[in-house]
């Protein structure tokens, strides 16, 4: 079975995958079955059903009362597009109430896939707990049969977000993760980065990698609102210790700009980005490269590029961040030969041969994609056998 | 602005700089001041091995400091309101006095944004 893929290899024309088609066409990596709660009050039922059936998953979160406005909005986008990212088989939704835990079950109804929603109020943890557990094992049972089948590379969705960030990422993972997208993005995946206030100090680069002058009017704008809306509104120092983060200072950063530079190398050198998504926005213009408005926090950014669809996450790191997510395998990339030396189980793809230049650019690409095949395939990922499983809210401002 | 010149690969030094082809330290742009040490435990006194990646020239530099795993070397002596040069590009001001060999970090080394 795809023997002949084994040894992939970006040179190769017709790269591809096993995955599994879903309902709306899109093709997922993973198959799990959700348990999703509408809000904090909803994850002690989510727990225990998730804990009555094997093989599925609950996500716990923090949020979902009494947020309103673009707040709001995105809590629904949020959990909706990881109820509809093709990873996910079903979906059970338990709310406090009937009325927002409907609108998510609706929203992930629009893919086409099993999705059932139960409120809490009027009947109590115990009876919910009961309903739902029947509805998720017949789901689970359901989805156990399910098969995967040979898809074309182009049917992938590949995220990137890179964390505890030193000078190694910029010298070697980071553009590792560039050289994957200047290769498959020609070959028609979606590809997705963000990061917005980690771009301050090469604003001025990557506003001239948007696909058109709009679009990077429409970066522009999106940066500068970050900016003034979140950085200089709650500022109280120049950030050091938050952004660059502690662990990036002990890795050698020593000033945003020189952060934001080895950041950008995930892009490579030839793509270019053909929207602005809103955090947790679906892209709707075609395949090729998005740019995501997210924090820099990986578990945000990664929880946000998961609900915009994106189903394998391509993730650098330096000094060793650690983060996974429920629904999308986080492949760890890392340069650093003192993380591979202390905390090795964490990292997937070994690209320290770029700093002894034993290793090129080209074929540390080439490793990655390798990975990234194989993950697809159904290789448990550093994080996910490890059981990183880091679901987390964007909150926009407090609620009301 | 310092660093606007293109920086010339300055003489190579004789004597036991390395036992192998593996640098030291890499500098991503002929026009960086700094560059970044790859290795662990490099200590003062080690006559360092760099390799610029942009063109793949070597140049050589004398550690003045033990300087950690990815923390930065002063290529050139960098005074106090210097812009410091890398990727090409500046990535903030010197706060203080770095000659060339030294360690560039937070005391020295400081944002021009925020």
């Amino acid at each position: 079975m795809a023997t002949k893929k084994g040894k992939s290899s970006a040179g190769s024309s017709n790269l591809s995958f096993w995955g599994w088609r879903r309902e709306n066409g899109r093709v997922g990596v993973r198959n799990h079955v959700i348990i999703l709660p509408l809000d904090d009050l909803s994850n002690a039922a989510c727990e225990a059903v998730a804990n009555n059936i094997k093989g599925t998953m609950a996500l716990p979160h923090h949020y979902g009362r009494l947020q309103f406005g673009e707040d709001l909005e995105l809590h629904f986008r949020t959990l909706i597009g990881a109820g509809s990212n093709p990873n996910v088989a079903a979906v059970v939704v338990i709310g406090i109430e009937d009325g927002w835990t409907d609108r998510v079950v609706k929203g992930i109804a629009k893919t086409g896939k099993p999705v059932v929603g139960f409120g809490i109020e009027g009947h109590g943890d115990i009876a919910i707990i009961a309903k739902a557990s029947y509805k998720a094992k017949e789901f689970v049972q359901w989805a156990s049969e399910l098969k995967r089948e040979e898809c074309d590379i182009s049917d992938l969705w590949v995220s990137t977000k890179c964390g505890e960030s030193d000078t190694t990422t910029g010298l070697g993972s980071c553009p590792t993760v560039g050289n994957m997208y200047d290769k498959l993005i020609p070959k028609g995946i979606y590809g997705v980065f963000g990061e917005t206030s980690e771009i301050t100090g090469a604003e001025h680069i990557c506003v001239k990698r948007a696909a058109t002058p709009a679009i990077g009017e429409k970066w522009m704008k999106t940066f500068k609102a970050y900016q003034d809306e979140v950085i200089e509104a709650n500022k109280v120092d120049d950030l050091s210790e938050s952004q660059p983060t502690k662990g990036n200072i002990a890795g050698g950063l020593s000033s945003i700009e020189e952060k934001a530079l080895g950041n950008l190398e995930k892009i490579g050198r030839n793509c270019t980005f053909i929207d602005v998504l809103k955090p947790a926005e679906a892209p709707a213009k075609g395949a090729g490269l998005y740019y995501m408005d997210t924090s820099s926090a990986a578990a945000e950014c990664v929880t946000l590029m998961a609900a915009g669809g994106y189903v394998v996450h391509t993730f650098p790191t330096g000094q060793g961040n650690i983060i996974g997510n429920p629904i999308v395998p986080v492949i760890k990339i890392s340069a650093n030969p003192k993380t591979l030396r202390t905390m090795p189980e964490h990292i997937d793809v070994d690209v320290t041969g770029i700093l002894r230049r034993e290793m090129t650019l080209d074929t540390a690409g080439d490793a990655l994609i390798d990975m990234i095949v194989r993950t697809s395939n159904g290789r448990l990922t550093a994080a996910e056998a490890l059981g990183h499983r880091e679901f987390v809210m964007t909150k926009l401002y407090r609620s009301a | 602005m310092c660093g606007k010149q293109t920086r010339r690969t300055p003489p190579r030094e004789k004597g036991p700089v390395s036992k192998s082809n593996i640098p030291q330290f890499l500098v991503h742009s002929p026009e960086d001041n700094v560059g970044v040490v790859v290795v662990e435990d490099l200590k003062a006194g080690t006559k360092m091995l760099g390799v610029i990646t942009e063109n793949d020239t070597t140049i050589h530099v004398t550690a003045k400091h033990d300087i950690p795993i990815g923390h930065k070397v002063a290529l050139k002596d960098l005074k106090e309101g210097d812009t410091v040069i890398k990727y090409g590009e500046d990535v903030g001001r010197m706060i203080g006095n770095a000659k060339e060999g030294e360690h560039v970090h937070v005391h020295n080394h400081k944002t021009k944004r925020w």
